[in-house]
């Protein structure tokens, strides 16, 4: 049994070194190879999360020959083998949606270096989730950067060339922000370990020495990694990246690298600072503002845009506006709230890259809305997908989304002082979010028996369609049997404290 | 404040310069000038680094006479988290550079508000 104790670091490094293998290897084979170990990291994830869970505490993995002070650490509980577990689902799902559309897009040459790129992504994934070192984190943050900028711009047209420019400034700004944050962090407390991180925080909010540095450090990082997740007012790269990108890894940075980013940000705030200190500082008060601000603006980004994967896209916007808002709440119930819309989001939002891209596909390869008049007839199973993801979003009962909304509905009522911005933007956003996303559902169920496009048969694209429905399914199943996701999340964020 | 600021002089340059690079970084319209701010910002941390682990009077971090006593050597960590961050740096550097020149072959500028407005016309 105590053999899974490795299995997150063999997770890391087998991803890591066949992003390396798959450098070498003809296009195909480096497929096989991605799709393999994103199974296998799923598969050791699940075999954690089993451990876990039945041994009831997280446990420390040593890395290398120096123990704790000195030496670097993995740590994994509840919440990081869930988390790493999703993450692994979503992408290998996402991936199986766009492999037609990579096909089409990505010239033939440049395959092997797309599976390079995702499976890097997913090194840095597991590594963000698993780690215990803070400075480990930022090389798996940087590593994260450049893996997801090379996703952006493997599909070589202009848009998509200057969106991971502004990407990689957004970045690199944020990632700035967030070295210094913790250099400064290491110089106040002497530590780069997050348990002994800690312990030295709160010896120095003890002393009273150290007050105001130590409130700017927390300060630096939490807005470095807001920016590089994409918090309004920092979403300019955003609408082009996951709007022209080839639809993988659109999926894959809505749902995935962006999600990492704020998870790192709960484990610091959980495991670096302590969540009591995080909530005395004014910092939780401006996420809470801002997380307000992009539900709002997001959303009417959203209803403006003309394009139907823009759209899309700013929805992302507003949604992790809405994950802000939960941590900004202060509260544990809030904080649940939040990792609970990082995984609905995430399933959603990948649900409904991979549905458009069939209903764009079978509309002429228009994004205009006019001329997805009756797509949904054209690709069923993309229309059956496109409208989950939506109600999911929206937030209509037995999906995902819903359960989040309620989640955060609740935490928002045991806190006094937020509870009336709250509840006032949760029902604004949701009934801006009704607007876009139900205007273009019945805009694909509206019939055009005159429509120039041709439609396209079920058994023509399997995989897709097997994609979509395990999607579907995913968002089913979190939002029928929420409880035990729920109380996982609770034990997690127990095991973090 | 004066005493404090002469005590700390290496870590109020490497603020300044902090923000220099910054700024650059985020405000400057060339994409080349953006990457030299990029490195400004980095080379920042790293001033700030070597002399958070620099202490006075003491050798570098390798053994030489049989010497292993702690106190005869300086904090070895913030040279290693250095070294770590210029990998990073120049690796990021690179990917920025190659994507400014698949831009200027593409638009002829290197200016990212012209790229946008080259873009719109396009469409």
């Amino acid at each position: 049994m105590d053999f899974i104790r490795n299995f997150p670091f063999i997770s890391i490094v087998l991803t890591l070194f066949s992003g390396a293998v798959c450098s070498v290897l003809p296009g195909r084979a480096a497929r096989w190879v991605n799709t393999a170990v994103i199974t296998v990291s799923g598969v050791l994830s699940a075999l954690v999360l089993r451990y876990v869970l039945i041994t009831g505490e997280c446990f420390v993995y040593m890395m290398g020959h120096f123990p704790a002070p000195w030496g670097n650490e993995i740590r994994a509980g509840v919440l990081e083998a869930a988390m790493a577990l999703f993450f692994c689902i979503i992408m290998l799902l996402s991936m199986w949606g766009g492999r037609k559309k990579l096909v089409e897009e990505v010239e033939e040459s440049r395959h092997n270096l797309y599976y390079v790129l995702v499976n890097l992504l997913l090194c840095s994934l597991l590594a963000l989730v698993y780690t215990n070192d803070l400075f480990t984190a930022y090389v798996f943050v940087e590593i994260n950067t450049i893996a997801a900028c090379g996703l952006i711009m493997v599909r070589q047209i202009g848009r998509t060339l200057a969106a991971a420019a502004r990407y990689m400034i957004m970045s690199l700004v944020g990632s700035g922000l967030l070295l210094i944050g913790l250099c400064m962090l290491y110089d106040l407390t002497g530590h780069l370990l997050m348990s002994n991180i800690q312990e030295s925080v709160r010896g120095i909010l003890a002393d009273g020495t150290y007050a105001i540095p130590l409130v700017i450090t927390i300060a630096l990082m939490v807005v470095g990694l807001a920016i590089k997740s994409a918090l309004f007012p920092f979403h300019a790269w955003l609408p082009d990246a996951y709007g022209y990108s080839t639809i993988s890894s659109a999926a894959i940075l809505s749902s995935l690298a962006s999600k990492g980013y704020i998870f790192l940000l709960i484990k610091i705030i959980y495991r670096v600072i302590g969540f009591d200190v995080f909530n005395n500082t004014h910092i939780i008060n401006v996420l809470f503002v801002f997380g307000l601000l992009a539900m709002i603006f997001g959303s009417l980004s959203a209803i403006k845009e003309g394009g139907i994967r823009r759209m899309i896209a700013f929805s992302s916007v507003a949604q992790v506006g809405y994950i802000y808002m939960g941590i900004g709440l202060g509260t544990e119930a809030g904080m649940i709230a939040a990792v609970y819309h990082i995984f609905a989001h995430a399933a959603g939002k990948a649900l409904l890259f991979i549905a458009v891209i069939g209903l764009t596909d079978v509309s002429g390869f228009s994004r205009r809305f006019i001329d997805q008049t009756g797509a949904g007839y054209r690709n069923k199973i993309a229309g059956i997908g496109f409208t989950v993801g939506s109600l999911s979003m929206v937030g209509v009962p037995i999906f995902a989304g819903f359960i989040s909304k309620i989640l955060f509905a609740q935490a928002a009522i045991r806190n006094t002082g937020k509870l009336l911005p709250t509840m006032i933007v949760l029902a604004v956003s949701t009934i801006l979010n009704a607007i876009y996303f139900m205007k273009t559902v019945i805009r694909i169920y509206t019939p055009s028996p005159d429509s120039k496009f041709t439609g396209i048969a079920l058994k023509e694209e399997k995989l897709y369609a097997l994609a979509i429905v395990l999607f579907v399914a995913l968002n089913i199943a979190l939002g029928m049997s929420s409880q035990p996701v729920v109380n996982a999340i609770q034990t997690g964020l127990t095991m973090f404290g | 404040m004066g005493v404090n600021l002469l005590a700390n002089m290496l870590e109020a340059v490497s603020m300044v310069l902090f923000g220099i690079g910054f700024g650059n970084l985020l405000l400057q319209k060339n994409l080349m000038k953006k990457i030299i701010g990029l490195n400004i910002m980095d080379s920042a941390v790293y001033l700030f680094l070597a002399e958070k682990g620099y202490i006075e009077g003491r050798a570098a971090p390798i053994v030489t006479d049989g010497v292993r006593s702690m106190e005869a050597y300086i904090n070895p960590i913030p040279s290693g988290l250095v070294l770590t961050g210029i990998v990073v740096s120049v690796s990021v550097s690179a990917l920025m550079l190659s994507l400014t020149i698949r831009l200027y072959r593409r638009y002829h500028t290197l200016d990212l508000d012209r790229i946008s407005m080259i873009m719109k016309r396009e469409e």
